[in-house]
């Protein structure tokens, strides 16, 4: 029998580590007793109640199914489809990471090419990065006066520090030898940034993008928590009003699924602007 | 006196040395280079050779002196002065024909895309990159390799003056002699200006029409121009034949070994040309014994 790969190995194991560990859980959630087999003294204390219990695996799955099964209905503020929710929730992601990759990538640029701006603004950005990005909840909601806008805000205050960090950093670090290459190619100030240093620097930039996706999606969901009216954050704890916590597994197992997508989206571009020296 | 091509006059470079004072690193440096000359320059670590290099590319600025270049001031990098790095400098996303065209398409910004694709992949071919190696990226190339893709690069942008910084240093001994093959090769075919840091006498002397030699840093001046008198075509394998060879070779390596510290910190007085050194045995030799061949080739002739 011919040997199995390793990344084949990894799958199997990978399957068998979900299987087992779905069974245990499943398992070790007791059954809810019929009312019909309960004796008087049960009845009498209350025991049958059915008790709030943490739902088994099998729940979730039925659950997931119904859901993925039509992730786009749209009954009333209250109840929407996963889709329409997770489809919010990036919607704030994007914009909020846009607008700060918009501001983030040429100040990083200035701040790395100059070292008058980087000690200029590197006071600033040493206070205002380690603020939590909802303690700019309260003051963004007064300001801006609009939930929807105030959560792309906070997106926007948390994702635009580490790309701001890495581009300074990034292009500060480019090689003296390829910038004299383009000196002595004569080539100008912005044929420079964007053939040389911009290559040069692009892995570094994309990790600090890379990184600051993520912190942007684990932010979402608090910041809807806090918001509320739409997006998964929101789902999240509406259903937990309504105590379905099958609802709550399935949509933070979502989360997770929505935040590795973006993230790989993300490897893939670090992949294509990689290079070796 | 005509002007040479290029001039480099009264050259000081000075650094504050970090105690108040300042370190002269060399001083009055004065020389020139004639069009279609290849001129290498030889002196230990920290007689100023890279920075003398530097200022000629305009990468650096002197102290004092000033540098022409076809009667024009030179300041400022520039097209008309094309560098080959000691560690290539090529960029590493670009693929060794990209890097090519990347300095083509910037000194002919006139020419279309296929002309320029043709150019460098002329120049590549040169330097004997041919194939699927020029879709490489220069991670993907050996050592060898990628100078030769610098030197294509810096040739194909057929600059006035082309500046070579220890070009082969990094490279090993076999690899660098045939590297040094293609760059005769490619440098005959063109007539380029050449000025070359070296720290390698028999490559000087393969590859130079003229020997600058700088005595030790601090203060470092151009004592010696010494003049290769042994005619091209020059082969490496018999280049060691010539009688000239071992004459010069030794003359350098004394001067490189003793005189380059007996002559060094002696400060400059302002008139500091190189003395100009010839050494040639091959008159003696010819004038004890005459070609016979000679006389024949005149009666054809006439």
């Amino acid at each position: 029998m011919k040997a199995l790969s390793e990344n084949r190995k990894a799958a199997l194991l990978s399957i068998l580590i979900l299987v087992v560990g779905c069974l245990i859980w499943e398992a070790s959630i007791p059954a809810q007793k019929a009312v019909g087999e309960l004796t008087e003294y049960e009845l009498l204390t209350g025991g049958g109640q059915p008790k709030a219990g943490v739902p088994p695996p099998s729940q979730v799955l039925v659950k997931a199914w119904e859901q993925l099964s039509n992730p786009f209905y749209d009954a009333g503020p209250n109840d929407k489809g996963i889709g329409i929710q997770i489809g919010y929730s990036i919607y704030r992601v994007l914009t909020g990471y846009l607008l700060a990759a918009a501001v983030a990538i040429p100040l990083g640029f200035l701040i790395g090419m100059s070292s008058v701006a980087y000690k200029a603004l590197n006071p600033f950005i040493q206070v205002l990065r380690p603020i939590s990005p909802l303690a700019w909840m309260p003051l963004a909601l007064f300001v801006i006066q609009d939930s929807e806008m105030s959560a792309i805000f906070v997106i926007f205050i948390c994702s635009i520090w580490p790309m701001l960090i890495n581009t300074a950093f990034g292009v500060a670090g480019v090689r003296e030898d390829w910038v004299n290459v383009a000196r002595t190619h004569e080539l100008g100030p912005f044929k420079t940034a964007f053939t040389v240093i911009l290559p040069a620097a692009a892995p570094t930039i994309v990790t600090g993008m890379r990184i600051s996706i993520g912190i942007a999606w684990l932010v979402i969901v608090a910041a809807e928590m806090l918001v509320g009216g739409t997006g998964i954050g929101y789902y999240v704890w509406n259903e937990w009003n309504n105590l379905d916590l099958t609802s709550v597994i399935f949509s933070i197992l979502m989360i997770g699924v929505v935040g590795m997508l973006l993230d790989s989206l993300f490897g893939l571009l670090q992949r294509t602007v990689a290079y070796t020296e | 006196m005509a002007k040479p091509f290029l001039s480099i006059e009264q050259l000081t470079q000075r650094y504050p040395d970090g105690q108040g004072g300042e370190f002269t690193v060399f001083e009055n440096a004065s020389f020139g280079i004639e069009k279609g000359e290849f001129v290498c320059i030889l002196g230990h670590s920290g007689c100023g050779k890279s920075t003398i290099m530097n200022i000629l590319a305009g990468l650096a600025e002197p102290t004092s002196g000033v540098v022409k270049m076809d009667g024009q001031h030179v300041s400022g990098p520039s097209l008309d002065r094309g560098v080959v790095f000691q560690n290539y400098s090529l960029l590493p996303w670009l693929t060794a024909l990209k890097n090519v065209t990347f300095g083509v398409s910037a000194r002919f910004p006139a020419w279309s895309k296929e002309k320029v694709i043709e150019h460098s992949t002329a120049f590549l071919a040169k330097v004997g990159l041919t194939g699927d190696a020029i879709h490489r990226k220069p991670s993907q190339l050996s050592g060898g390799m990628r100078q030769r893709v610098s030197i294509a690069r810096a040739f194909a942008n057929e600059p006035k003056l082309l500046l070579l910084d220890e070009p082969f240093g990094a490279l090993d001994a076999l690899t660098r002699g045939t590297i040094q093959d293609e760059l005769i090769k490619v440098w005959s075919d063109t007539d380029q200006t050449v000025f070359m840091i070296t720290h390698d006498i028999d490559e000087a002397i393969l590859l130079a029409d003229r020997i600058l030699l700088m005595t030790n840093g601090p203060m470092a001046q151009v004592a010696e121009s010494v003049e290769i008198t042994i005619p091209r075509p020059r082969n490496r394998t018999t280049i060691v034949e010539h009688p000239n060879y071992y004459a010069i070779r030794n003359h350098l390596v004394h001067f490189l070994g003793q005189r380059s510290e007996d002559l060094s910190g002696q400060p400059g007085d302002g008139v500091s040309r190189p003395e100009t050194v010839r050494i040639d045995l091959t008159d003696a030799q010819e004038s004890e014994e005459p070609e016979p061949a000679a006389p024949i080739l005149r009666a054809v002739e006439g």
